[in-house]
């Protein structure tokens, strides 16, 4: 750990903020993906099957 | 071979699921190196003291926030022009991330200023047109949520874009107007013009500015993909509802 | 058009609370000021360019939505669109009818609202010129919003989203105009800036926003 001396708040806040928020659009923007991904692969079963049958 | 090639859902999700891995390969790496490097092994400022570190974070947030917002014109553009449907996607799938990069650079400013302006908030030219900036992607984002019809929502949005970004280049300069105009505010360090950059500070910065573009990038490759997809989805319900 | 215009503001008078409403705000806002503020003239006086022009900004945001929507609702505007008037006119003269019935009375009343305000004798001029020179835009601009959310039906507070970023520029020129003429000095330069935001926007906007309509006519 980097002796940050009296600034240390400003800068801890500072990372703190930023990976959390980065953390938030990247895991939103995954589950997003994820969620979409299993909807889309249920329906285009269910599409085959129907041309199939 | 052109680059309208990319335009196809089909070849852009296939160019995509190639390309997304090394991206967010190149991410984690130029992240990874530039704030450790930024956080752990950087001097203290003679002047500033530690919060220099802050500069890693603080400048490619506020660099990709407006470079987010120019690729949203840029893509809003082609979509009016040439009405490629993964353009529109890409604009909407930008807009969030820009977003979080413009909402970085603010978080970041304020506690950066803190200490050094000893204040939160100054109603400083750079700081007052990031705020604007924000309400511009809010208003962009929560006018594409609101319309329900996905063409008519990709027409809209491009329009607000286009005009939203002359508009944004207004502020900017009415912003640098109205506080040279009265308040001379002797409170504001300019982040750009800072005396020149010792390679200390100047190496890492740019390893995270890389970081940042990278990440940029694939989140914005990422979103699309999974807007692609509704896309899909929605066409392959209503197929069904048909049939 | 200019039945258009008339057929416009006989609705706006006959309608009623439209015409009236903006302007009553607008004088809301200058008495309910100083009764949070305080009654010291000092202060007032500093910050009346500023309570102007937001009140006058705010009021015009009110009437915003019904430029269109009532004639999206009962389908006039399918009609104007169809109309030989090329509807990026048909634009224009809404948002003249609407700064007819918004913007030109607020700019009226603004001395009377000044004096509650304790502004400076040498703002009074630079007001009524700054607002009559600015609220142009704001109608303007307006319509640009409220052509884009016409069609939508949760579309007010979008709109007020969409336009208010918008209105920065018009904003800070105009109370900037206001102040620096109270201040006894020269407010040339901004109101030069707010007349070229005026006038871009006349010639620029109504192609942009009758795009919007035609989009959300389809």
């Amino acid at each position: 750990m980097p002796e940050l001396g009296k600034y240390a708040f400003a800068v801890l806040t500072s990372y703190g903020v930023t990976i959390a928020l980065l953390a938030g659009v990247v895991l939103l923007s995954l589950w997003q993906g994820a969620r979409m991904r299993r909807a889309l692969a249920e329906v285009e079963a269910r599409a085959s099957e129907a041309v199939d049958g | 071979m052109s680059i309208w090639e990319y335009a196809n859902p089909k070849k852009f999700m296939q160019t995509s699921a190639w390309a997304l891995p090394w991206v967010t390969g190149l991410t984690v790496l130029c992240l990874g190196v530039g704030l450790v490097w930024g956080f752990f092994f950087t001097p203290d400022d003679y002047k500033q003291g530690s919060t220099v570190k802050i500069m890693f974070l603080h400048v490619p947030a506020a660099m990709m926030a407006i470079n987010a917002w120019v690729m949203m014109l840029v893509t809003s553009l082609i979509w009016v022009i040439r009405r490629h449907h993964v353009s529109a996607l890409a604009a909407k799938a930008a807009a969030p991330v820009g977003l979080t990069f413009t909402l970085i650079a603010l978080a970041t400013g304020a506690l950066w200023g803190q200490p050094m302006w000893g204040t939160w908030w100054a109603w400083d030219p750079r700081l007052t047109s990031f705020l604007i900036l924000a309400l511009f992607y809010l208003g962009y984002i929560a006018l594409w949520n609101a319309v329900e019809n996905p063409d008519t929502a990709a027409d809209l949005t491009s329009v607000l874009c286009v005009v939203g970004s002359v508009f944004a280049l207004l502020s900017r300069y009415a912003v640098k107007f109205w506080n040279q105009g009265l308040h001379q505010d002797s409170t504001i360090l300019k982040v750009g013009e800072k005396d020149p950059l010792d390679p200390a500070f100047y190496q890492p910065l740019v390893v995270c500015i890389f970081g940042f573009i990278f990440l940029f990038l694939a989140l914005v490759l990422l979103r699309t993909r999974t807007e692609i997809r509704a896309r899909r989805l929605s066409a392959l319900v209503s197929r069904e509802r048909l049939a | 058009m200019i039945a258009l215009l008339v057929r416009d503001l006989r609705l706006a008078f006959r309608a009623g609370g439209g015409f009236g409403l903006g302007l009553a705000f607008f004088l809301l806002v200058a008495v309910l000021v100083p009764l949070g503020v305080g009654p010291e003239g000092g202060t007032l006086a500093t910050i009346a360019p500023g309570i102007l022009w937001v009140g006058a900004l705010l009021a015009c945001l009110l009437s915003l939505d019904r430029i269109f929507a009532l004639d999206f609702e009962d389908g006039s505007l399918d009609l104007l669109a169809t109309a030989p008037l090329p509807l990026e006119g048909a634009v224009a003269v809404k948002a003249a009818a609407h700064w007819l019935v918004t913007g030109l009375p607020l700019t009226l009343v603004s001395p009377v609202l000044g004096l509650l305000l304790f502004l400076p004798a040498d703002g009074y001029f630079w007001l009524v010129v700054s607002l009559g020179l600015g609220t142009p835009a704001l109608s303007i601009i307006g319509a640009f919003g409220a052509a884009l959310t016409v069609g939508l039906k949760r579309g007010g507070l979008l709109l007020s989203l969409l336009v208010l970023p918008l209105y920065v520029p018009t904003l800070i020129f105009g109370a900037e105009v206001v102040k620096r003429g109270a201040m006894g000095m020269d407010p040339g330069t901004p109101l030069a800036l707010l007349a070229a935001i005026t006038a871009g926007s006349a010639a620029l906007l109504p192609f942009a926003a009758a795009a919007a309509i035609r989009v959300n006519l389809r």
